[in-house]
């Protein structure tokens, strides 16, 4: 044998003196270790002691004989592989059965021979390592697996972190969501809208575990950020695309649905894109599929992407289900799955209050109760006339966005020459304006309306231009640089703005009111009509009038004031709910 | 505020992209954003996913850019809008005069 290999040491086990030293001789001469034991009991002493690679055990001996010693040092060494090779003169095959079946690997017969011996130790010399191969790779892969469950668990912590602040728990809103569906790739998400509506957003991510997670993530953050900052479901969706074209690789993608759900307009905007048919049963047990007829998420570019959605008039009581592929494939012992029209069937019941319920506990009954729940993904959504009760539900979490914070107030913000030339106001105006609770959802009127009225005080209250150089593009060009220009001849001027906000039942009055130093102008013929499409300027204060309640020129046309009078989304709810009855 | 313009694959089409604010400090990289194109762009696309906010001096500049890609003629789309901004357009009649989606 090589001699760079370590010495192997083989337990010889045998009770004729003679022989014993005979195979030692033999086996020391093959280059191997040896240890010796005369009966089965000092065997197993030995083996626990010296730790031997093999064995070489005489079948037949007094006391514990070969056959029970064998089974011993099976069981003491466990999963590791000591092969044990029977010496014996026994030739009848049922003995020799015994042999094996006591754990005996294989044998070697009397009289011995040495190259056979050396040969024979040589074939579990080779076995040894390979089992010892594999045993440390077998114990590498546990390792990394460990390893990576508790990354898995780790990340899912982060995930429910990020995920999980959303309003599924609503009481129009029923869902079952897997507990790792994460690493199932199904994303379950949903969020009040600042206006009092509902977004529902169910993504199924190809391939599972890591990949599928990862795309979560960012997917979940853009989802409750863009909701509760008023944006359309079709931005959302873009913004979601962008961001999983983004970082999943080619191949990679999101199947996925959004239901905008508004309770005052009772209407549901859906866009499908490739899920299973959202399923909608109306209170009178219609039922209508909105059939997915768009791209998945993450394959198209911007520009190519496509958000446009489905719109569905909704009536009290109408129910919206929504579900992954996992449901519709769930399978049986059979191999048999559960199919869409086992599903379908359910929306025809009756009684429509335990539809989900039924759906659910048919797909338990099919696959059989056990690991039914791994990759099942559903959702209901109740379309309710008493939005009240569901406010009341989570009136906790809406008190403190919207009954508090700061409602009545003002303040007054004087810009000086050097400020005015530098320095753009708007953005904090914004910021202080939107402390008031629901505003956000205005901020586009708001920063027309900051936006319109500063830059007419500074541009024709203070520096006098004239719009209508805005004729073409070199006269726009032109308007900008006398701006300019005039900017930086500014002296001793002055632009004073000052807002003030309190509230009215449901909503609030939001008064802007900004006076520059300048001369003023003759505001008795003032037109605030829109000009018409050829002309490039004069729609800064027809915007502001339409969106205001009401804005006027004062003194000497330096001073303008604008009321912006905003209701408060749950509000309208309630005025269009009292009209309906 | 960045703009940027990026001519489509066959040559025909540009989307310009307006992120940040779209105000009057805007109009000399807006204008620049198509004045040099050559004469094959028969396409607008003006994106404004990640527009914030916009004035009416925006609503010029749009205006002159309709004016430069043949008035009535001109093939524009304004891509994107959230419900805001959609809003003002529809205030000021825009629709009529741009795709807006």
């Amino acid at each position: 044998m090589p001699s760079s290999q370590p010495p192997l040491k083989i337990l010889i086990v045998e009770d004729s003196a003679s022989d014993r030293l005979l195979l030692e001789r033999i086996v020391l001469d093959q280059g191997y270790q040896t240890v010796t034991a005369e009966d089965g009991r000092e065997a197993i002493r030995q083996f626990k002691h010296e730790k031997p690679a093999m064995v070489l055990m005489d079948a037949l001996m007094p006391d514990i004989d070969g056959m029970e010693a064998a089974r011993e040092i099976k069981k003491i060494a466990g999963e590791n592989f000591v092969p044990i090779l029977f010496l014996t003169s026994l030739t009848d095959d049922e003995a020799l059965v015994a042999c094996l079946e006591a754990g005996g690997d294989d044998f070697l017969s009397k009289p011995y021979r040495p190259v056979v011996i050396a040969a024979k130790i040589q074939v579990f010399r080779r076995m040894l390592q390979l089992q010892r191969a594999l045993k440390k790779q077998r114990d590498e892969i546990a390792k990394s697996n460990e390893h990576f469950m508790q990354e898995q668990l780790v990340a899912k912590k982060v995930y429910d972190n990020v995920a999980h602040m959303g309003c599924l728990d609503q009481i129009n809103i029923k869902h079952m969501l897997s507990p790792m569906s994460v690493f199932n790739g199904d994303v379950l998400l949903a969020a009040r809208k600042p206006s009092g509506g509902l977004v529902m957003f169910l993504g199924d991510f190809t391939g599972h575990g890591l990949p599928a997670a990862i795309g979560a993530m960012p997917l979940a953050e853009i989802f409750y950020s863009m909701v509760a900052k008023g944006f359309g479901t079709e931005s959302i969706l873009h913004e979601i695309n962008l961001k999983l074209k983004g970082i999943l690789p080619v191949g990679f993608f999101c199947c996925a649905a959004m239901v905008d759900i508004s309770y005052a307009k009772r209407r549901a905007k859906i866009w499908n894109g490739g899920l299973p048919d959202l399923m909608m049963r109306r209170a009178d047990g219609i039922v209508e599929r909105i059939a997915s007829d768009h791209l998945p998420l993450g394959i198209l570019a911007a520009e190519k992407f496509d958000s446009s959605t489905t719109i569905l008039d909704m009536r009290m009581d109408d129910r919206l289900y929504i579900w992954s592929d996992g449901i519709v494939e769930l399978r049986n012992a059979r191999g048999e799955q559960y199919g869409l029209d086992r599903l379908h069937e359910w929306l025809h019941h009756d009684d429509a209050e335990k539809i989900f319920e039924y759906m659910l506990e048919g797909a338990k009954k099919f696959a059989g109760y056990g690991n039914y729940e791994d990759d099942l993904t559903l959702a209901e959504i109740k379309m309710v006339e008493d939005i009240w009760s569901i406010q009341d539900q989570d009136q906790d979490t809406f008190s403190t966005t919207a009954l508090r914070g700061a409602r009545d107030w003002s303040f007054t913000y004087e810009m000086f020459d050097d400020t005015i030339r530098e320095f753009n106001p708007i953005p904090l105006m914004l910021h202080v304006s939107m402390e008031v609770p629901e505003l956000k959802a205005y901020s586009q009127d708001l920063y027309t309306l900051f936006a319109e009225l500063i830059s007419n005080a500074i541009d024709h209250g203070l520096l006098g231009l004239d719009s209508r150089l805005k004729a073409n593009a070199t006269g726009f060009k032109r308007y900008y640089e006398l701006r300019e220009e005039g900017l930086r001849a500014l002296q001793g001027q002055c632009v004073r703005i000052n807002v003030r906000h309190h509230p009215v039942s449901g909503g609030g009055t939001l008064i802007i009111r900004v006076e520059d130093s300048g001369e003023g102008f003759d505001y008795s013929k003032l037109d605030l009509s829109f000009p018409e499409a050829s002309k490039f300027s004069g729609r800064g204060l027809p915007l502001v009038r339409s969106l205001c309640e009401s804005l006027e020129f004062k003194e000497k046309g330096n001073v303008v004031q604008a009321e912006y009078r905003w209701i408060s989304e749950l509000e309208k709810g309630k005025i269009l709910a009292k009209a309906v009855i | 505020m960045s703009i940027t313009s990026q001519i489509g694959p066959a040559g025909d089409s540009v989307t310009i992209r307006i992120q940040g604010r779209f105000d009057f400090s805007a109009h000399q990289a807006f204008r620049e954003s198509y004045e040099h194109l050559d004469g094959s762009v028969k396409e607008y696309r003006i994106d404004l996913q990640e527009t914030s906010y916009l004035d009416s001096s925006a609503l010029g500049m749009l205006l002159l850019l309709r004016d430069f890609a043949g008035g009535d003629d001109a093939d524009i789309k304004i891509l994107n809008c959230n419900d805001e901004v959609k809003k003002i357009f529809a205030i000021s009649n825009f629709e009529q005069l741009f795709e807006i989606r």
